[in-house]
């Protein structure tokens, strides 16, 4: 069996889950196995969400796993491994599973790998492919032989579809809970007054790359001169030179806009999760190996501080 | 506050050309600039903060070769108080559980309030060693770090999640954090600020020290049984944009003319 962990975070279930899912029915294709959803607390209308995707769901509910929280999470998993005893576990490579996968690998001897871009399973052998060094290097891994694996599947990577509807039966499992060290506050969202960059038509998109502070006017005016928002990546922001709300990317803003330019911007998978769907991409970095370039529309392998006095000329015209 | 601080050196492969070993097991690292983990220096500048707000001892620790010195000392420099080094011999081909043992290995018999480690490195970017050890040691901990407020012995840590979201959690001393990019803006580091600290004397620990079973860490530890590494495969690409700077230019205007509806 393939037992994905389902993600919910405040009343919703989380993209990641049915991409998931959709990978296990492509490793089920090579060797047959059930599908399974491990759903700890959430809502029951879930349920009705994952039916179609897998064969079984197992449902522990309690108001402990409402949120999560690494400690009751290992209790409630534990307990669904113990019942159906499956080969491969899956979890998303999100601020959810990174937290919570090394715990389960750690205390319940489960061999893991983290934030793989696809898994098979041959005779009972896991295979994993992985980026590594930001997305330059690809690395092809060959476990051991385990009785059980566990992965972390990195999000965004696999379409959330799959091409046969299933029906799952549903299985419950009661839970006691006990008492925890680590304990689960608040959400915090936080607004900052700021223009939304996920609703600009024409984004100018900045990466570590701008080299400093210094830099930044340069881009502006080019930016404000052909009515572009200037955005970022996550070093940027780290660093205070544009506020957090101007960062594109798994942990910032989404976008979508006709025009992305992003300038120094290696292309991260956490970048990439928030630009990828832009219309067009356009990517000036000075590296013709950047990952960037495997998913712009358009390229130019320059120094970014050669492109902008002349293309904005060129745009003034 | 005791902080203990683990911490290591990765090549910096931003603009290079990374060439992959013959044997496919690593990548050529003569030719590359090891710097300190993005994620550790910030989870060094943390500790740092926290001394100078509560006092303490901060204890750096790195897994690595003679080279990888170069993180302790520069961790030196920015505020930590004593060095650990525990050779790499030994630990070559582990996976992340093979390196977390080492660690805890040296790490469970010294006194300490909380560890941090960086939430993930840059290059293998396994982002596992943190819990692991957490796990090893039998103590809470939080991973992604993005602000640590301490208060009466508790520890609220505010992870960060997806989409500006964030959550609060707390937790108890002794506990482990894992610290997240942009949750400080680590100090500068001056050349005559490592001379500075160049004497300062780095313990150095060895796989026969630490009553590891050797086939815990390695190769034969492992879980993996072989690794390859490749190229990315060559998808569809951009369409690279060649010519003079006026003519790529030229070609870029129009471009961002015809799909951007100027
Ligand atoms: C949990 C988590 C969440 C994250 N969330 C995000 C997120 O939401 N958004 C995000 O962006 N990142 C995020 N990251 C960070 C991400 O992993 C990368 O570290 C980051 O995206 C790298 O940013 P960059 O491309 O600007 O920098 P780098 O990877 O350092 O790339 C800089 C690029 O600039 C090029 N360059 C340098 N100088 C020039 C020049 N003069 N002209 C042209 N090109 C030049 C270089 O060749 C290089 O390719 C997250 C990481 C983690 C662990």
């Amino acid at each position: 069996m393939i037992l994905v962990l389902a993600e919910h975070r405040r009343g919703e279930l989380r993209d990641v889950t049915f991409e998931m899912l959709s990978l296990a029915e492509r490793i089920s294709k090579e060797s047959p196995m059930e599908i399974a959803s491990l759903l700890l607390g959430g809502e029951r209308g879930f349920i009705d969400k994952l039916k179609d995707f897998c064969d079984r769901i197992i449902f522990v509910d309690s108001p402990e796993l409402k949120n999560y929280s690494p400690e009751p999470y290992l209790e409630a998993i534990k307990k669904a491994i113990d019942a159906t005893s499956p080969k491969l576990i899956m979890i998303s490579h999100s601020s959810f599973g990174m937290d919570l996968a090394p715990f389960l690998s750690e205390k319940l001897s489960l061999p893991l790998i983290t934030d793989c871009v696809d898994v098979s399973l041959k005779e009972g052998r896991l295979a994993t492919l992985r980026q590594i060094y930001g997305g330059k290097i690809f690395s092809e891994i060959r476990l051991k032989p385990y009785e059980r694996y566990l992965v972390t599947v990195r999000p965004g990577t696999f379409e959330p579809e799959i091409r046969e509807k299933r029906s799952a039966s549903v299985m419950e499992i009661p839970f006691q809970a006990g008492t925890y060290k680590r304990r689960f506050l608040e959400y915090i969202e936080e607004k900052i007054e700021d223009i939304d960059i996920s609703s600009a038509d024409i984004i100018v998109s900045i990466g570590r790359g701008i080299g400093k502070p210094e830099n930044i006017p340069i881009v502006q005016e080019f930016a404000d001169e052909i009515g572009a928002v200037l955005a970022c990546s996550r070093p940027v922001a780290d660093k205070g030179w544009l506020p957090k709300s101007r960062q594109v990317g798994i942990s910032g803003k989404t976008v979508k806009p006709k025009i992305y330019l992003a300038l120094g911007i290696s292309g991260s998978f956490q970048h990439q999760v928030g630009m990828k769907n832009s219309k067009t991409i356009i990517a000036v970095n000075k590296d013709p190996k950047a990952p960037i370039f495997n998913i712009a529309h358009y390229g130019v392998v320059a120094d970014m501080f050669q492109v902008i006095p002349v293309l904005k000329e060129k745009l003034k015209k | 506050m005791n902080i203990i601080l683990c911490v290591k050196q990765v090549p910096d492969v931003t603009e290079a050309d990374i060439r992959i070993k013959k044997d496919g097991k690593d990548i050529e690292k003569e030719d590359l600039e090891m710097v300190i983990n993005e994620w550790d220096n910030y989870a060094v500048e943390e500790a740092v903060r926290i001394k100078e707000k509560y006092g303490g001892k901060i204890t750096v620790i790195t897994l690595g070769d003679e080279e990888s010195e170069d993180v302790l000392r520069r961790a030196l420099a920015m505020g930590a108080d004593e060095a650990i080094r525990i050779d790499e011999e030994g630990f070559e081909g582990s996976d992340p559980r093979g390196i977390a043992l080492g660690l805890y290995h040296v790490i469970k018999d010294l006194p300490f309030d909380l560890i941090l480690t960086g939430a993930q490195s840059a290059d293998m970017g396994w982002a596992q060693v943190g819990v692991l050890l957490a796990g090893m040691l039998n103590i809470p901990y939080a991973t992604l770090a993005v602000q640590i407020e301490i208060k009466d012995k508790k520890v609220i840590v505010k992870r960060e999640l997806e989409s500006n979201t964030f959550e609060n959690v707390e937790l108890p001393i002794p506990s482990l954090i894992t610290i997240q990019s942009g949750i400080n803006e680590p100090r500068y580091v001056s050349v005559l600020g490592i001379r500075r600290v160049r004497k300062l004397k780095i313990e150095e620990k060895f796989l026969d020290d630490l009553e590891i079973p050797p086939d815990k860490v390695g190769e034969k530890g492992s879980i993996i049984e072989s690794m390859k590494l490749m190229p990315p495969p060559e998808g569809k690409g951009a369409e690279i944009i060649e010519g003079s700077i006026e003519e790529v230019c030229e070609r870029l205007a129009q471009i961002i003319k015809e799909k951007g509806g100027l």
